[in-house]
């Protein structure tokens, strides 16, 4: 079967500074595959090079998204990134603070509408029934991620845990067939983590989305991948099952392994 | 072709780009430590050539010394200058400091708007005849037609400040300790640096400068209004950015470029869109170079 | 409940204020008469006027702290105030409609020709503030050459009408489309560019626009402006003086209902959304799939359409337009409207438009301090409540549980 997303020696300079060197990554559909290693690796680089924020020096991003496409994505624009299937939260959570909780997912689904100027001015029928889709669609969304609650709250007065589970909805509304996290479990305790173990697997199950994510916590990554990849320089160190790289020498060695749960 | 126009043209752009300098380096400086655009500096600029004129009018009528009248009437309104730019900063963006980017710069529109008005309201809004503080020199005289004796000053403290500036930034612990905030606010008050005083120097300086540029061109030109700190500012802003804000070698070399290009404009082309000149030349290299020239392209942190 | 600390504070902004003002604040010089005024009186009024507003000042700061605090302990409540809660009450929102129905409908009536004047230039500016909300309030882009879209306007129906005879009706939906047009042609080229950048090009777009319609004499006719612009026309009846000025006045009030219900329409839509996302953070904005360039020109554009519509209104009702009309100073108080008002919000835009305009005709006792009191309004809204005064307050929800 054909990869969903394939990374084929992508290289990423800036200036002289060399970021990422010829990294190759698959992930397949139905997969949860994790990306690791020491800070400063590239992890967030890599992100920024495959959603568009970035243009690669070198190398190919190439997506098969299931029942469309294949296409390479090197140097597209963020947003056509997304409208293609991909979609990303940020290490450093990047909400919308002044909408409301509801609002912020209904933004993901922008790409998905269509209605322009006339439509906003005139409200067709059409426009109507479009913007009633997507208030309940949205709604869905936010029970799925158990956000219910917080529905018409605008998004900065939200708990810290919840707004890490907010970027996750926006991204899903974009109705991606690919989900990138950035450390979704960051600043997490215990247990909001394992809620958050249980919540991308519900994703993966439920919803088709296949989940590439960057985390630091080894429980929730050895708990959650089926493939790990891991960096270290720019480059690629090893890949393989959560068991595989546990005993990995040279991924120890890179990475010393930390457990970092509290 | 006509020499002694284009050298006319070229030592007339250069002492333009050296006003524009002196202040241009206060808007890249503030830049470059607090991200902000010092919309209130052109209005510092004006301020300092007020006071000095004030000052010097005072000294005037009390039969002072000529000599003296022009150091006391410099030293004060620099003096000045730095005061407001302190206080400004203190008022108006201390507050200000952790709100987004558009807070900070409509405060600073505020703060320009009030400057004006109320030199405005306090003095008058005629063109004040600005005494000559700078004596012609009997020593130049005979080159006197190619520069006056007025230019020569203004170039000659123009080179001055620079050298002075790049001293201390390079080589002082206050320069290092700008350098560090620039670049890092949060590191530099972790390793130690009062960021508050830093800051407030920053402002003091750039005004001082700003302060210097008011009086020479005051003398230059001859007379001054309370309008006069908009447009200048306006164009050392300009400048600054096409040299890349936040970078004082960029703020010079704006100025220059900016300086020449004016005077070789109006000298060959028309005088009627000199001050469109200065904005068609920006947007024309924002467009293409969106750091300005020598400025550091932000690869923002995703 | 004063301490002596801030006391001391107060006191030493009070000498801080006096040295500094003192050159410019106490001596006056003329040169060409070549004396000098000493007016010590300015110099206690400055150490007063600063002692009570730095004690003020403390007061404020120290108030908004705690009340930062109070949100962050007790939770958050919705503090809503009191307009917005009886715009909510339907007991009282109707009876209210009604009677300023009434009275908008009336004014003219009640009120004198001269007082009719004012408040049509007071509907101007109500459309242009709603137009540079668009602009800056939803999506976020400091224009400050907003201006150029209301020269544009105003020039357009004066040139038009004078080599073509276009008529007023005609030419207001030509302003609308011709600023729409120049907003995209300003957009275009300040696409890259970051918001400090942004607010300085569009300052000089705005400058050059108003230094060419001055010096292009033969097709501006330059400083001296163009006159003689006719009113609008009622069928082609003759109007008297002051049925023109009521017609106007009735005209704007349709223009700006026209305006508040689609600057409404577009705010609750899935362009407004995009708007506000693009003004709360470009990046994730683009992340979620939203095209940045053309969301931002369509911002431009649609803002500068209103500034278009009332340039040709303002041509029409002072028939004597000249380059002197389109100064920076305009941009500066079309954006004193928006920051007052309240950011994204059309009730504090219309509320700061009204008390922006008419306040200083009410207080002509202070009108040399007009500009004076507006600088200072812009720094102290922004320290103090940077959301202005009935800031902008997001669309709720509600949603029946079936599954409970």
């Amino acid at each position: 079967m054909k990869p969903i997303l394939e990374v084929n020696q992508l290289t990423k300079f800036f200036g002289g500074l060399k970021a990422l060197d010829k990294l190759d990554l698959d992930i397949r559909e139905g997969e949860i595959v994790a990306l690791i290693g020491p800070n400063g690796a590239g992890k967030t680089t890599f992100f920024n090079c495959i959603t568009g924020i970035y243009t690669p020096t070198e190398g190919d991003v190439v997506i098969s998204p299931p029942n469309k496409k294949t296409m390479r994505i090197n140097g597209m624009k963020p947003n056509l990134v997304t409208k293609n299937g991909l979609a990303r939260t940020f290490q450093n959570i990047r909400l919308f603070p002044n909408m409301t909780v509801l609002e912020n997912v209904m933004i993901g689904r922008h790409s998905r509408l269509s209605s322009g100027i006339a439509g906003a001015v005139f409200r067709p029928k059409s426009t109507r029934r479009e913007e009633e889709n997507l208030i309940n669609d949205s709604y869905e969304i936010l029970k799925k991620i158990e956000l219910a609650q917080f529905v018409n709250e605008l998004a900065m007065n939200l708990p810290y845990g919840a707004q890490r589970r907010l970027e996750i909805a926006r991204a899903m509304a974009t109705e991606p067939f690919l989900l990138l996290l950035d450390e979704p479990a960051a600043g997490m305790n215990p247990m909001e983590t394992k809620r958050l173990d249980d919540l991308i697997v519900k994703i993966r199950d439920t919803e088709n989305i296949s989940i590439l994510l960057i985390e630091h916590d080894m429980k929730l990554v050895m708990s959650l991948s089926d493939r790990i990849f891991v960096m270290d320089y720019g480059k690629k160190i090893a890949q393989g099952t959560p068991d595989e790289i546990k005993s990995n020498p040279a991924v120890i060695k890179a990475y010393l392994g930390e457990e970092t749960d509290a | 072709m006509d020499w002694e126009y284009l050298l006319d043209l070229f030592l007339g752009g250069l002492t333009r780009g050296s006003i524009y300098a002196l202040i241009a380096l206060g808007y890249t400086m503030v830049y470059g430590i607090i991200e902000l655009i010092n919309f209130a500096h052109g209005e510092i600029y004006m301020i300092g050539a007020f006071t000095a004129l004030i000052v010097a009018s005072v000294l005037g009528l009390m039969g002072m010394n000529h000599i003296v009248i022009i150091i006391l009437a410099s030293v004060i309104a620099i003096i000045y200058s730095a005061a407001y730019g302190f206080t400004v900063e203190k008022i108006a963006y201390k507050p200000l400091r952790q709100a987004p980017r558009l807070s900070a710069l409509i405060s600073a529109i505020g703060m320009s708007l009030f400057l004006q008005n109320y030199v405005l309201l306090a003095q008058t809004s005629n063109f004040l005849p600005f005494p000559s503080l700078i004596p012609d020199f009997d020593f130049w005289e005979p080159y006197a037609h190619i520069l006056t004796s007025q230019e020569l000053v203004i170039l000659i403290t123009t080179a001055v400040v620079m050298i002075l500036l790049t001293f201390l930034i390079k080589f002082t612990r206050t320069g290092k300790a700008m350098r560090a905030t620039a670049q890092d606010k949060v590191m530099a008050a972790l390793v130690g640096i009062d960021v508050n005083r830093i800051i407030s120097t920053t402002f003091v300086v750039g005004s001082a400068t700003a302060a210097i540029g008011g009086v020479l061109i005051a003398s230059h030109i001859g007379q001054i209004n309370f309008y006069m700190g908009f447009i200048a500012g306006i164009k050392a802003f300009v400048a600054a950015v096409m040299g890349g804000i936040g970078s004082i070698p960029g703020a010079v070399l704006g100025s220059l470029v900016l300086g020449w290009t004016e005077s070789f404009f109006t000298g060959y082309i028309s005088s009627d869109y000199e001050d469109v000149f200065a904005f068609l030349f920006l947007v024309v290299i924002l467009i293409f170079r969106p750091s300005g020239i020598l400025g550091r392209s932000e690869t923002q942190k995703v | 409940m004063f301490s002596f600390n801030e006391i001391k504070k107060s006191l030493a902004a009070s000498v801080w204020l006096m040295f500094l003002t003192f050159p410019i604040l106490v001596i006056r010089v003329n040169t060409v008469e070549n004396v000098v005024e000493w007016r010590w009186k300015n110099m206690v009024y400055a150490g007063a006027a600063a002692f009570i507003i730095s004690f003020l000042a403390n007061f404020l700061v120290k108030r908004k702290e705690a009340g930062n605090k109070n949100e962050k302990d007790k939770g958050n409540k919705e503090t809503l105030f009191i307009s917005q809660r009886l715009l909510n009450d339907k007991r009282f929102f109707f009876p209210a409609l009604v009677v300023v129905t009434i009275f908008i409908l009336s004014f003219p009536f009640l009120f004198s020709m001269y007082q009719t004047s004012i408040m049509s230039t007071a509907l101007i500016y109500v459309m242009l503030g709603l137009g540079l909300n668009i602009v800056i309030g939803l999506a976020g882009l400091l224009d400050l050459g907003y201006v150029a879209f209301y020269a544009v306007g105003a020039y357009s129906y004066a040139l038009l009408n004078h080599h073509f005879g276009i008529t007023f009706w005609v030419a207001l939906p030509i302003g609308g489309v011709l600023g729409a047009i120049f907003g995209i042609i300003l957009g275009y080229p300040v696409l890259r560019l970051r918001g400090d950048y942004l607010a300085i090009v569009t300052l000089g777009f705005g400058e050059i626009i108003r230094l060419v319609l001055e010096n292009w004499n033969a097709f501006s006719f330059g400083p001296s402006g163009i006159s003689n612009i006719p009113r609008p026309d009622l069928f082609g009846i003759d109007l008297s003086l002051q049925a023109n000025i009521n017609f106007i006045y009735y005209i704007l009030i349709g223009l700006v209902i026209f305006t508040i219900f689609v600057v409404n329409r577009l705010q609750n839509s899935r362009i407004g959304r995009a708007w506000i996302a693009l003004r709360e953070d470009e990046i994730a904005c683009q992340a979620m799939g939203i095209d940045k360039a053309k969301t931002k020109l369509m911002a431009f554009a649609l803002g500068a359409t209103w500034a278009g519509m009332g340039g040709v209104v303002f041509a029409a009702k002072t028939t004597f337009i000249n380059p002197a009309s389109f100064t920076i100073w305009e941009s500066v108080m079309i954006l004193c409207i928006v920051v007052l008002g309240g950011m994204g919000s059309v009730i504090g835009v219309i509320v700061g438009a009204m008390v922006l305009i008419l306040l200083p005709e009410y207080l002509r006792a202070f009108s040399e301090y007009r500009m004076l009191i507006f600088g200072t309004m812009l720094v102290t809204m922004m320290v103090f409540r940077p959301g202005g005064i009935i800031p902008d307050i997001r669309k709720k929800y509600t949603f029946e549980e079936k599954d409970k």
